[in-house]
């Protein structure tokens, strides 16, 4: 089985968000960048079926130089070949189709991505790259098992799990849950080593088109001052929740 | 031309989050001038839909449509989408919307704007905002494609009541096998989803244990709320993944979220910030929670939120 984890690089999750440029660029300065964590637990996924079922994984991303020290973490986690489109992602349409150009040469029988980004949140990458290329889709993915040429998936959804099953080729949005937090792989210091030494290409390939552009950016505004209620005046409480809130 | 908006349902009754969708519907449509057309799959009680402005109700039934399968209502919205001539569909951010709508997008040749959390502040160009780096920012995206797809965060714009006599007109559709086969399905009995809820009542470490959830559920219950979690709570086993809420786990946007025992770490607050209305019940009062709360109660959860249910009660029984 080959197979394909779509990588996006983001900010750790305690980065401060700014944006500099009179609002028009996002502020990397002291950013720390991680593996997308909906994509760490479908890489997780990944090596399970590597060393299960003796899987061969490649893993890939689009985006400039500094996307490396990700794909090469990911490499020292367990991927065999590491792929860079080299572009600025600009928009999840351009993302999508440059992926699906690159799935479309090697014929992956799964293709993982997560179920959103945390810095676009879009939800959309494997979507659109499901629909360009006529794949099976399955999304917020929290089991997947995989027989001869069958996979069987547990979704979540509103108020419960439900199960599906389909062929191969197959993508998928993964999301906690597909492996349990305490599974996901740290790259040890033989991974580290290994990973110097395994394959690792950057495309160029600028065939995408955008279908839009993000303009500017902005925060949400200072919070007004909280009211403290005092534990022995609950009625005051629930005279602020239904009078001034209106929410009971 | 015109603006069609997905009415979803669940077990054939539509969703409350539909009338904020027509609400924006109806206020795009005096900017664009175009008629807004309703498209609802398998639900009985339509006419609730005429408080909130429709020109037009299209009304499916079709048996094959009563399980969600994101291939083939993404297919009948494109289908729709075409006869129709909608060049603006709008639908909402819920799991299933998310699925059919990336779907949909390449199958119209639509642009999509996920999280859109305003009415867009410019049409020529188009120009929208949406938040981003989940919650923590907004940006201002133009679209630069003449058909779009608006998936709406929940309770970003509000309802609004627009009486209106639609042409209610039913069609029926046919479809090509999906490849994914939908084999079975567990709820979670009994308990209200997240996702719908009105009020969610969450707790975290501060709750010292599993077996004092006993609380937080008679809480809830009053409040007709649903019970959620920090990660830490899901990763020790004390509660299920689903209820894990924050950047990594389920985004929460309600009209009203109480937090006990929760520090209000970075990664939580990412997540639910967007809930209009935020309580914190913290022992401790330098808990980075109190920063973005609007009530707070510096007091041990353990007194506070028993006292706080029977009081709740106690009001509910003479306001009704
Ligand atoms: C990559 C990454 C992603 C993450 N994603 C998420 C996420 O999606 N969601 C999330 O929640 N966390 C997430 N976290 C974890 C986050 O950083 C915090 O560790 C977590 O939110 C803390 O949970 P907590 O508030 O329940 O526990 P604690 O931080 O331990 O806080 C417990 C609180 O309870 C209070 N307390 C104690 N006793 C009482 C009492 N008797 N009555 C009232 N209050 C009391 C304490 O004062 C304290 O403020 C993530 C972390 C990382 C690294
Ligand atoms: N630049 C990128 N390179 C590779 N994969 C990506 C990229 N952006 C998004 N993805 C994949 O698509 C998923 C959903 O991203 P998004 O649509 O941006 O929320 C991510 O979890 C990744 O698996």
């Amino acid at each position: 089985m080959k197979i394909l984890v779509c990588i996006s690089c983001v900010p750790d999750t305690t980065s401060k968000i700014n944006f500099t440029n009179n609002n028009t660029e996002f502020d990397s300065s002291h950013v720390q960048y991680v593996i997308n964590p909906n994509d760490e637990f479908g890489l997780t996924r990944a090596v399970w079926f590597k060393e299960n079922d003796g899987a061969e994984i490649d893993v890939i991303s689009v985006g400039l130089e500094n996307t490396d020290q990700i794909l090469r973490k990911a490499l020292a986690i367990g991927a065999d070949r590491g792929y860079r489109i080299n572009q600025e992602p600009t928009d999840s349409y351009q993302v999508a189709k440059l992926l699906s150009n690159h799935i479309l040469k090697y014929n992956y029988d799964l293709v993982i991505a997560g179920r959103e980004s945390i810095d676009y949140n879009g939800g959309m990458v494997p979507g659109i790259i499901a629909e360009i290329l006529h794949l099976n889709y399955v999304t917020n993915c929290v089991d997947l098992k995989i027989n001869e040429n069958r996979a069987k998936i547990k979704r979540e959804i509103e108020g419960g799990i439900e199960t599906l099953s389909c062929k191969l080729p197959l993508i998928i949005g993964a999301q906690k849950g597909l492996v349990e937090e305490s599974d996901l792989k740290i790259p040890n210091m033989r991974g580290i080593m290994q990973a110097r030494s395994k394959p690792f290409e950057i495309i160029e390939d600028n065939k995408a088109e955008t279908k839009t552009n993000t303009i500017s950016f902005s925060k949400p505004d200072n919070h007004k001052e909280i009211k403290l209620i005092s534990p022995n005046n609950l009625d005051e409480l629930i005279d602020l929740l239904h009078n001034e809130a209106k929410v009971i | 031309m015109s603006i069609l908006v997905y009415i979803e349902s669940n077990e054939n009754e539509i969703k409350k989050s539909s009338f904020e969708l027509l609400s924006y519907a109806k206020e795009l449509s005096k900017k664009l001038s175009l008629k807004v057309i309703a498209l609802v799959i398998n639900c009985s009680n339509i006419s609730t839909l005429q408080e909130f402005g429709p020109d037009k109700i299209l009304s499916i039934n079709q048996t094959k449509l009563n399980l969600f399968n994101a291939q083939n209502y993404a297919e009948l919205i494109s289908n729709v989408s075409k006869s129709t001539d909608a060049k603006n569909i709008i639908i909402s951010d819920s799991v299933n919307c998310k699925y059919l709508a990336s779907l949909l997008s390449v199958k119209i040749d639509a642009a999509l704007i996920s999280n859109v959390v305003s009415i867009p502040s410019s049409i020529s160009p188009f120009i929208v905002k949406r938040s981003t780096f989940s919650n923590k920012a907004f940006c201002d995206i133009k679209i630069n494609s003449d058909i779009k797809i608006l998936s709406i965060s929940k309770n970003s714009f509000g309802v609004n009541k627009n009486k209106s006599e639609p042409i209610i007109e039913n069609i029926e559709k046919d479809f090509i096998e999906s490849g994914i086969v939908y084999e079975s399905v567990e709820l979670s009995s009994g308990s209200v989803s997240i996702e719908d809820a009105d009020i969610v009542v969450s707790a975290g470490r501060g709750m010292k244990g599993p077996e004092n959830w006993n609380i937080i559920e008679d809480l809830a219950k009053t409040l007709n709320a649903a019970t959620a979690c920090s990660k830490p709570v899901s990763d020790l086993g004390w509660r299920p993944h689903s209820e894990h809420v924050g950047q990594t786990g389920k985004p929460v946007s309600t009209n009203l979220y109480i937090a006990i025992g929760i520090s209000g770490a970075i990664q939580h607050l990412a997540g639910v910030s967007s809930s209009k209305v935020k309580v914190v019940i913290n022992t401790d009062p330098e808990a980075p929670f109190f920063k973005v709360a609007d009530y707070g109660i510096v007091g041990d959860a353990f007194d506070v939120v028993p006292k706080l249910n029977e009081k709740l009660k106690a009001f509910q029984a003479e306001n009704n």
